[in-house]
């Protein structure tokens, strides 16, 4: 075309104008941490694993979510997902129902028979686990995976800990329990069952062990001292627990009083209402607010049939009766007596009162400091004895399953460094994405999906897991209720935003790229970014 | 419903893309090989709404023509920022005659294709879109536009909304909303900002018209805009798109607030979302979640006057009312 | 063939054998005519593949005919007087664009007062618009002349206005030959654009240009005018060749061998100075006349060139430079610049006034005797004219001239203030 001179021009020749010049502030694509992650004692990284369990690709999902937690299944039943309680959608609706999600993929695994890949070289190091609880497990997984010789000795005749001989079966069913144990074996770990490690030392010369990760739980039952007469069945909770896993299921009577507000109390009123207790009673000394269990399981005893005697104290257990004190909270939240009474029907009385550490494995073990009944360790999950190490509920912490878990996930990384003579140095956290930093406008309108209950005449009958799971639909769309807090999810949001034309789209999985020949910094994009993953920086001169 | 929104992905089709989608039912913006019909290197301020507006439009018409697109533009920010020689921003064939007459120079250039289409000479899928600012369309290119609907010819005007004469530093124009402060309606005297009672109201004189498509968008609905750029492209005739398109420098508001001052003019009501066929309304763009018409005003500064010591409540409820109006009269409730 | 039409007809027709794209229309008299009889013809098919295009103003006929030349389409509109002035931004934006877009201006005077009769204020008020002015004396011209107008037009890439005097021309009936369509097509290419708006090459057509290349543009602009002085002459060859008829190019002189004064002027009126210079030959007086056909580009070569030989002109125009004077007659100065003439100025037939063989014999004879004024009004009713300055000497708000001046002559009745 014969163009005329200045009033016709040739297209997009603007190109020439670079107006990246103009910019004071620079966006920049940042991944921050999704509070969710941030709260998870195992360390998962939630939001990765819904990424891929958004787009349905369940396998992926498993496996991002197993790189930190070889036990999905047992977690999305047991956990008490403090992720969800940090969950940033719960200022739109609801949290992601990430359990529930953590659970399909745990049980789809299990179905599909996804296995663990094996490690690929070998370390030719020989590590000693003691204790087959949830912190013994996972330890020895990633021993395992980091190419370490694990050992496990499992004082009792299966593996799991409170996991089996705690958490109680219509909460856990035990199936689910092996399947994840096994694929934990399948890796090559070494199981010696009914193997009770009496001393840390000689166990460890025995076998020649380079290191040892110690999990031995918090098994005791703690004691209260209550004035009782012969005829009077005093029991603790955990060995009530244990038992139901053995031969002979333990004989409370028909009326049974339990002493204590944590899950235990709730779980041992529970599992005597479905031996056939026609009372389950639980005494309690403080208010149901101030209780430890969780709300949820309170309920859930209530709707079965429990019922609870709060700010009471027991003061005497007698022949087929116990009396109680009322309780009044002072001013500083404290249950103090009341002098009034009460006396109850009782056949027997569950303690579940707390439970102490068997901490005689480590007798005359040099260097190693103790506190309130627990093992000190330092940053690194390390006792004050080199090579020895230790987590669960045997170290000052939280009693879940699920710091446990971190606690073994942890230790076995700092063994592995430790073996190689080295300090193993966890990559830097990012800051938050709270939610201040996301634009919640582009997030449709999702209601929570609700999990599947057993009706309650079984839940007071049977041992029938309670809660059911999601379906792959309603899995996914859980999943995909997730906002992906500071990480980009390739909604193409800044792409399309830039008045300026100024991002690159990198194609699917590879995110974007500012152009900042063109980008003149008006921070569109990361206005209308949805999940925080851009920040505007100023420009250094 | 203007368009038909997606089920549920996660943020349905509110983001631009979402990598959950099947590739036809992403928005035209969300692909990498969008026309980029207004390239890089563009002028305009930053944060310019008016800049992103065309590129959503003209895009997404050029995707419905598949490329086959002749626009013509009136003065404005957007041929000043896009046109200033030696370089040009549009990839597209372009023409830029004068400030009032763009309907007009579309009329004939969709008159030259009609015969020379007819003739076999020239590619019978290329169609024809004029844009302008809201003072080239609703004040000075307003008879042009009248005409060009009146003989319902075969070009889809859009008009960009800022709400005044921008280029020209901030004038008021039929198009600037009541108490909005312009350089000529100083927020100054016993009623400050531009005066209640005038104005109008463009896509509902262009429905009067009674051609085959008006509709009303915002930079912030992109999805809705595409949906209506597409649906004005299947139709033959006159076609009029009206984009609500923030101005920072105008609007005082910060250049990162674009699309959300934008998203506030809609959830607050003040902006109706909608489209109509053959002067009858069809669709509505609900209001997700109703807002106050103070949250719409209170970021920009050329409604500053109306939050000093005391806020101006009284005037704040005239427009307030105002919102409400639109939201009875065009349904923004519940939606179409 | 032959024919006895409408001046206006006779256009209409004209324009159809150039094969127009596109035709834009708003009536004004006195060019409506021209577009009434094109949309019958685009309505009944005679004129096929046209779009016949009934725009609500002139400024909108004027964008539309640049959208479509733009876009590639042989365009086509026709205009007079108050029209013209409406659609003055896109004239100038049409020729700074460089569309080849052939108008008719059908010259008619400028409001107010509004007035429909003819004269040269329209068109001559575009003389700097960049659009290039060709005049016809006669129908057959303002015919030929559109022919060549097409084809002039689209070789330059500039509009152009072919100029005919309002109802002295466009309703007169006088008999033309109309070329036939094959003499049309062997003479005009098909349109050809320099520029296009075509998606398959994409461009931006009017961009924004500052003081970094603006000069240069209008210098361009000019240019193309000066070449368009040596295209007309050929132009017009060429068309003789084609039609067998002498029509067109830059000037016409006639009679002006041994001329002592030349008379020179634009348009329809040269016939009645013709006959009024051939009846005082015959007298003895050593008189001539130039036409000026193209008064955009203007000739100045030519015209000096024309006048070599002459003692004096007097410049007759239908048109006043108020506060100025002659339009037309400050070209021809220009051009015969040093060549020691003695230049008159004739303002005449402003607004219709008649123009009568009387008045110019009297005219010309004063100016052959050397005794005509520098400036000259000519048939001015001085006495109406002299009462109104006197009035308005002592009253200073008088009211409307042209009311006073109707009432002094009596033809509305006097009312009082
Ligand atoms: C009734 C009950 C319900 C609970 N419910 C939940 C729940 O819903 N969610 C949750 O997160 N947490 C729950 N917990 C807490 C949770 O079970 C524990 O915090 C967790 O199991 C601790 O894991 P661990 O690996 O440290 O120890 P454990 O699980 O106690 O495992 C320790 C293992 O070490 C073995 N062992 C002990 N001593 C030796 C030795 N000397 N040699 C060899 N082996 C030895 C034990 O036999 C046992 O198998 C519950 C606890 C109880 C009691
Ligand atoms: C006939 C004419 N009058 C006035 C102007 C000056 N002018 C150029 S752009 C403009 C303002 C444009 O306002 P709008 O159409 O709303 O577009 P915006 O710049 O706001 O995008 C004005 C008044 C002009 N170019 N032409
Ligand atoms: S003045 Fe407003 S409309 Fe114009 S370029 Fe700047 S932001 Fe865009
Ligand atoms: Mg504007």
């Amino acid at each position: 075309m014969d163009k005329p001179f200045a009033i016709t021009l040739d297209p997009g020749s603007s190109l020439a104008n670079r107006t990246g010049s103009w910019r004071t502030f620079k966006p920049l694509y940042l991944d921050r941490l999704p509070p969710c992650n941030a709260a998870c004692p195992a360390g998962e990284n939630i939001q990765g694993w819904l990424f891929h369990a958004e787009s349905g690709d369940y396998e992926a999902a498993w496996r991002a979510l197993t790189e930190n937690n070889p036990l999905p299944a047992i977690m999305g039943r047991v956990c008490y997902h403090p992720c969800q309680g940090a969950c940033n959608r719960q200022n739109i609706d609801s949290s992601v129902g990430i359990n529930a999600v953590e659970r399909f993929l745990g049980d789809e695994a299990i179905k599909r028979g996804w296995a663990f890949p094996k490690p690929a070289n070998k370390s030719g190091k020989r590590v000693l686990v003691v204790g087959a609880g949830p912190s013994g497990l996972s330890a020895a997984y990633h021993l395992a995976r980091l190419g370490h010789e694990v050992e496990i000795h499992e004082a009792g005749p299966y593996a799991g800990g409170m996991m089996r001989f705690g958490i109680p079966q219509y909460r856990l069913p035990r199936d689910v329990l092996n399947a994840e144990v096994k694929r934990i074996l399948d890796l090559g770990v070494v199981l010696r069952l009914d193997t009770k490690v009496s001393n840390i030392q000689d166990s460890m010369q025995a076998g020649q062990f380079d290191a040892a990760f110690l999990a031995v739980g918090a098994h005791i039952g703690k004691r209260a001292f209550i004035p009782a007469g012969d005829a009077t069945k005093i029991v603790d909770a955990v060995s009530v627990l244990r038992s139901m896993e053995g031969e002979d299921k333990p004989m409370l009577g028909r009326r049974v009083v339990v002493y204590g507000g944590g899950n235990t109390a709730i779980d041992v009123a529970r599992t005597v209402k479905r031996l056939g207790a026609s009372e389950a009673i639980i005494v309690y000394r403080r208010t149901r607010e101030k209780a430890p269990a969780h709300d949820f399981e309170i309920e859930e005893a209530l709707q079965e049939g429990v019922m609870v005697k709060w700010l009471s104290t027991i003061k005497q257990a007698g022949e087929g009766e116990i009396t109680i004190e009322k309780m009044a909270l002072d001013d500083k939240g404290f249950p103090q007596p009341t002098g009034e009474f009460e006396t109850l029907a009782a056949d027997s009385v569950v303690l579940a009162l707390g439970q102490d550490v068997d901490l005689s494995l480590l007798d005359g073990l040099p260097g190693l400091e103790l506190k309130d009944g627990t093992v000190q360790v330092n940053q690194n999950m390390m006792t004050g004895h080199p090579g020895i190490f230790a987590g669960g509920d045997m170290v000052p912490s939280e009693r879940t399953v699920t710091v446990a878990v971190g606690h073994g996930k942890k230790a076995a990384h700092h063994i592995d460094a430790w073996l190689r003579g080295e300090t193993y140095a966890p990559p830097p956290k990012h800051e938050i994405a709270s939610f201040d930093k996301l634009n919640p406008w582009y997030y449709t309108e999702a209601p929570h999906m609700v999990r599947p209950t057993l009706d309650i005449i079984r839940r007071q009958s049977t041992f029938e897991e309670v809660q059911g799971g999601l379906d792959e639909n309603n899995a996914l769309f859980e999943a995909r209720r997730c906002l992906s807090c500071g990480n980009c999810f390739e909604c193409d949001n800044c792409y399309g935003v830039c008045p300026d034309n100024a991002v690159i789209k990198l194609g699917p999985g590879k995110r974007f790229e500012f152009n900042y020949d063109y980008c003149k910094g008006c921070g569109v994009c990361a206005a209308e970014c949805p999940c925080g993953a851009i920040k505007m920086m100023p420009e250094e001169n | 419903m203007s368009f038909q929104p997606i089920k549920f992905y996660q943020t349905g089709t509110f983001t631009v893309g979402n990598r959950l989608l099947a590739p036809e039912e992403r928005s035209v913006q969300a692909s990498d090989k969008r026309y980029n019909s207004i390239n890089s290197g563009h002028r305009a301020c930053q944060g310019c709404g008016e800049a992103l507006g065309a590129r959503y439009a003209i895009d997404a018409a050029m995707e419905a023509t598949q490329g086959q697109l002749i626009c013509a533009n009136a003065t404005g920010c957007l041929e000043v920022f896009s046109t200033p020689y030696p370089e040009t921003s549009w990839q597209i064939p372009w023409v830029h005659s004068l400030f009032g007459n763009t309907a007009a120079v579309a009329t004939g250039i969709a008159a030259a294709l009609k015969v020379k289409q007819k003739k076999g000479e020239r590619n019978p899928a290329i169609r024809v879109v004029a844009q302008g600012g809201d003072g080239g369309t609703t004040d000075i290119g307003f008879g042009c536009l009248s005409g060009m609907f009146e003989r319902n010819d075969d070009v889809l005007y859009i008009c960009y909304d800022n709400g005044g004469y921008m280029n020209t530093g901030v004038q008021r124009s039929s198009a600037t909303p009541p108490a909005a402060r312009t350089a000529t309606t100083m927020a100054v005297g016993s009623e400050p900002g531009n005066a209640f009672g005038q104005g109008k109201f463009v896509p509902a004189i262009a429905m009067a018209h009674e051609i085959p498509y008006v509709a009303t968008a915002t930079v912030a609905d992109l999805r809705d805009l595409e949906a209506k750029v597409s649906r004005a492209m299947e139709l033959r005739g006159a076609r009029y798109i009206h984009i609500l398109v923030p101005c920072p420098l105008g609007w005082g508001t910060a250049s990162s607030e674009t699309i959300k001052i934008a998203r506030l003019a809609k959830e607050t009501g003040l902006f109706p979302v909608f489209s109509a066929e053959y002067g009858e309304q069809k669709s509505a763009l609900a209001i997700r979640q109703k807002l106050p018409v103070e949250d719409y005003l209170r970021p920009q500064k050329r409604y500053a006057h109306l939050f000093g010591k005391q806020p101006d409540v009284q005037v704040i409820a005239k427009l307030q009312a105002l919102a409400d109006r639109n939201i009875r009269k065009y349904n923004l409730l519940e939606g179409l | 063939m032959l024919k006895q039409m409408e001046g206006s007809r006779a256009v209409a027709e004209a324009i159809a054998l150039c094969r127009p794209e596109v035709i834009c229309a708003y009536p004004i008299s006195p060019q409506t005519h021209i577009v009434e009889a094109l949309g019958e013809m685009v309505k009944d098919a005679t004129l096929g593949d046209c779009e016949y295009i009934n725009v609500e103003s002139e400024f909108a006929a004027m964008s539309v005919a640049i959208g479509a030349s733009a876009a590639g389409a042989r365009s086509y509109t026709a205009t007079a007087s108050q029209g013209l002035l409406y659609m003055v931004e896109a004239v100038y934006n049409a020729s700074g664009l460089g569309l080849p877009i052939v108008m008719t201006v059908a010259n008619r005077a400028i409001g107010a007062p509004i007035n429909i009769w003819n004269d040269h204020s329209d068109s001559l008020s575009q003389r700097d618009s960049g659009w290039l002015q060709l005049f016809a004396e006669t129908n057959q011209e303002a015919l030929d002349l559109h022919i060549q107008a097409f084809k002039l037009a689209e070789e330059l890439s500039l509009p152009i206005m072919v100029c005919m005097d309002g109802f002295i021309l466009t309703h007169a009936y006088e008999r033309v030959d109309m070329p036939t369509q094959q003499q049309v097509d062997q003479y005009l290419p098909p349109y050809e654009p320099r520029q296009v708006l075509d998606p398959a090459e994409p461009v931006s057509i009017g961009a924004m240009v500052g003081p970094e290349a603006f000069m240069e543009v209008r210098y361009l602009a000019h240019a193309k005018q000066m070449q368009a002085l040596e295209r007309i002459p050929q132009l017009a060859e060429e068309f003789q060749a084609v039609f067998g008829r002498d029509s067109g190019g830059l000037i016409r002189s006639y009679r002006t061998e041994d001329a002592e004064t030349i008379i020179i002027a634009m348009g329809s009126v040269l016939g009645t100075i013709k006959d009024t210079v051939d009846a005082m030959r015959e007298q003895g007086h050593k008189i001539g006349v130039l036409g000026i056909t193209s008064f955009r580009p203007f000739p100045y070569a030519a015209v000096a060139a024309a006048l070599k030989d002459c003692q004096r002109f007097v410049v007759l125009e239908k048109s006043l430079a108020v506060g100025g004077g002659g339009i037309v007659a400050t070209d021809v100065r220009l051009a015969c610049t040093g060549m020691g003439l003695q230049g008159h100025t004739v303002i005449a037939g402003l607004g219709g006034r008649a123009i009568t063989v009387k008045s110019l014999t009297a005219l010309f004879e004063k100016a052959c005797a050397g005794e005509l004024e520098l400036n000259t009004f000519l048939d001015l009713d001085w006495k109406a004219v002299n009462k109104q300055l006197e009035r308005e000497k002592q009253v200073r708000r008088s009211g409307p001239i042209a009311e006073n001046l109707l009432r002094d002559a009596g033809v509305v009745a006097a009312r009082n203030y």
